[in-house]
């Protein structure tokens, strides 16, 4: 009797477990909460490109992979009880998909081993690898965004925003506050006037802000919002008549969802962005051959080709890549964590590598190595048009500062070492 | 000096505006507060369930279309038709009076006479549950709302402020529909309560429901009704702010911008909600202008609630409120 129970047991974890020999690659997703429209279309695109390799290349290496999703409601409580429940299956790496989540995992997973890609988000000093060993935020953080942005008002005024004046509304967290040290530092460096104007949670009511922007009429605008916050700061800047083609977003404010609710008037809405838009590449050919025909879709499978959706599906061919660097380098195709870590940071990124995955031009070249962890920090523009409902690129992925954002980073990387009594990683 | 005039007068005009929004909200709290002594936690929710059901209706949406296709292995998601904002909206309402009775049938007459704190935990749970049922019915994607309200600035207000002043004011179309609409809601609502026989049946439910009920009131009729002008109220208030941000999850949230103005007016108070509405929207708005900048701005709603609060300490039932004497 006691035999038979103990097999049974054993057959119940086996068989609620993923197979031992599967790559798993945890899916942090928020499909329900305030912010669920953005959640959605990225958990779809992270998920089905790792359906797309199953079904076409028979997974990575020849092992199959594995995405188990996880709720978090974008909440940062429950993002750190997905990765306490997941983290035993085996995941190999964390998307944790949310600035607050990131921090609190930051230490955990540097204890457990287990890496992390915070692309676009979190704290973007993790980009110092000497400090953060187990933290990745390649291709772009925060503070390339802020770069990326005045580069791009630079370009179009003939290299001098000398007397021009720049606001910034933001989402009042700290997520919202990130690109102000930065921006404070380029104001000075190329003489304009930085006017910071901070919205509260959930960003509703906007009616102040946009109130003061008429009144100081800053030649442009720049955005760090999220959710709720987004489609109301377009709204009002069509209210107030505010020229669109001067409102410039971070990219979580540059999805559909941002800009259609105020149609036409959101034309000419641009937003930065560190990959390409749109399904005019191979591998959305593939996608809907292998994944979308076939019924494995995530979700609804109606997300495929919007912004975010693209960006789950570039966050997931970047794992998968530095998977395959990982199986190189160790020379066995069943990766631990630990060596998933060291093939993220021998990552090289070419167009030439691009363009094999059937995804020419989609993102920028870069690599990554022991002290850097960012990536070359090249950052684009694209821009909305309403009447086709489409976004597109209008600034090629072009470098930022890193005359000012590196000794940013050095600084605030030092910090975080001092305050945790960490030993250079490299 | 003369400018910053100008400008604080600009910044009333949009409070007032401001306040009119968030007092439609406040409203639909203090019908069934009034009615029931229940605090709805679940209005903000009723609201986004209200606008997401009329952008359904008028898209053509199949409700419940993921799980249908789900379960099915189906592709459906529209009907193929568009339903007239008007027709939607008369739809909607029905919805919501559906939703009332449901409400009244499956939660509240099993809880008569119990302590106000449980059915204020019921309607935790209501809105929990209407949440997600919003969700698998409409799906959560941000969705337009176009009842041909108009938007942007009022041109007119900005030409004639511009002559006098010398700087034209910007005042926003649909706040002025929404002041409009919501003097009209209360206006109507006041009518209601103090006129019609159902009217005075829910004040008299609302004093006592032991001594309605002996006078032969049904509580039940009485209660669906009142759930149901809660959640026309709500359906006012999703299109106003749906109409501002989109249709989505965010819309519950306006709950948060209710209850400052609940504890200024009172609880009890249809025109209470309505001062209670102005007084924080153009508190908060005169606040964030004069000493925002000082110390870094986002003070609104700081500011709402800490004079929630002040008034919560020299006047705990609220301006209009009305004050409750326990003898023992």
């Amino acid at each position: 009797m006691k035999t038979k129970l103990t097999t049974l047991a054993l057959g119940a974890v086996m068989a609620a477990g993923p197979a031992m020999a599967d790559l798993v690659f945890p899916s942090l997703s928020y499909r329900t909460g305030p912010y669920a429209a953005g959640g959605i279309p990225f958990a779809d695109g992270y998920a089905d490109y790792f359906t797309l390799l199953n079904e076409r290349d028979g997974g990575i290496g020849g092992v199959m992979t594995s995405v188990p999703e996880c709720e978090t409601g974008y909440n940062t409580e429950k993002g750190v009880e997905c990765y306490e429940a997941t983290k035993g299956e085996g995941a190999l790496v964390y998307q944790p998909l949310s600035t607050g989540i990131t921090y609190q995992l930051i230490p955990k997973a540097t204890a457990d081993d287990i890496p992390i890609h915070s692309m676009g988000y979190g704290r973007t000093s993790a980009k110092n690898g000497d400090v953060f060993s187990h933290v990745f935020n390649y291709p772009a953080n925060y503070w390339d965004g802020a770069s990326g942005a005045v580069n791009y008002l630079l370009d179009e005024n003939g290299g001098d925003l000398n007397g021009k004046k720049i606001a910034l509304v933001y989402h009042n967290s700290a997520y919202g506050k990130e690109p102000i040290r930065t921006l404070e530092e380029l104001s000075e460096k190329h003489g304009f006037e930085l006017v910071a104007l901070p919205v509260d949670h959930p960003g509703q009511e906007q009616k102040s802000q946009w109130l003061q922007i008429r009144r100081d009429k800053p030649d442009y605008v720049l955005m760090w919002g999220w959710g709720v916050m987004n489609q109301v700061a377009v709204q009002e800047a069509a209210n107030i008549r505010f020229p669109m083609e001067n409102f410039i977003g971070i990219w979580w404010s540059g999805a559909e969802h941002d800009v259609t609710p105020a149609g036409d008037a959101a034309n000419g809405y641009k937003a930065l962005t560190f990959h390409n838009v749109g399904t005019d590449f191979p591998v959305f050919d593939d996608i809907q051959k292998y994944v979308v025909d076939t019924g494995k879709a995530a979700g609804a499978g109606d997300q495929v080709g919007t912004v975010l959706y693209n960006r789950g599906l570039y966050a997931a061919m970047l794992a998968a890549e530095a998977a395959k660097k990982a199986q190189e380098i160790h020379g066995t195709a069943e990766i631990t964590p630990a060596q998933m870590r060291d093939g993220m940071e021998a990552l090289e990124i070419t167009e030439a590598k691009m363009a094999e995955l059937g995804l020419p031009n989609f993102g920028p070249t870069f690599s990554v190595n022991c002290q850097n962890h960012g990536g070359d920090a090249l950052v684009g523009v694209t821009q909305w048009d309403a009447a086709s409902k489409t976004w597109s690129m209008i600034s090629d992925f072009k470098p930022t500062d890193g005359d000012v954002i590196g000794p940013l980073i050095d600084a605030d990387s030092s910090a975080y070492a001092g305050e945790n009594n960490i030993s250079p990683n490299c | 000096m003369l400018e910053q005039l100008v400008f604080a007068m600009e910044v009333i005009l949009n409070g007032l505006m401001a306040g009119v929004l968030y007092a439609l909200v406040a409203l639909g709290f203090v019908l069934i507060f009034k009615a029931s002594g229940i605090f709805n936690y679940a209005q903000g929710v009723m609201a986004l369930f209200a606008a997401m059901t009329l952008v359904g209706i008028m898209n053509g949406q199949v409700p419940f279309s993921h799980l249908i296709n789900a379960i099915f292995g189906a592709h459906i998601t529209h009907f193929g038709w568009q339903v007239p904002a008007i027709i939607a909206i008369l739809l909607t309402m029905a919805v919501m009076v559906l939703l009332a009775w449901c409400v009244q049938q499956f939660v509240m007459r099993h809880l008569v006479n119990q302590e106000p704190i449980i059915l204020f935990m019921a309607t935790i749970g209501l809105a929990y549950f209407l949440e997600g049922v919003a969700d698998l019915m409409w799906g959560s994607e941000i969705k337009s709302l176009d009842v041909g309200l108009p938007q942007g600035i009022n041109l007119w207000i900005d030409e004639t402020t511009f002559n006098i002043f010398g700087y034209g004011f910007f005042i926003d179309n649909l706040d002025i529909v929404a002041t409009a609409v919501a003097a009209l809601l209360v206006v109507a609502l006041v009518a209601f309560s103090q006129y019609t026989k159902e009217g005075r049946a829910m004040r008299a439910v609302a004093d006592d429901h032991q001594a309605a009920l002996s006078v032969g009131i049904s509580l039940n009729f009485i209660w669906v009704m009142v759930w149901s002008v809660a959640g026309f109220v709500a359906l006012v208030a999703g299109i106003m702010w749906g109409t501002k941000s989109g249709v989505q999850f965010s819309l519950s949230l306006i709950a948060l911008k209710a209850l400052p103005v609940l504890m200024l007016g009172g609880f009890t108070s249809i025109p209470g909600a309505i001062v209670g509405g102005l007084i924080i929207g153009v508190g908060e708005k005169l606040f964030e202008f004069a000493i925002g900048p000082l110390v870094g701005g986002a003070t609104e709603n700081w500011f709402a609630y800490v004079l929630a609060l002040v008034f919560l300490v020299f006047r705990p039932q609220g301006l209009f409120g009305e004050k409750i004497i326990e003898r023992v």
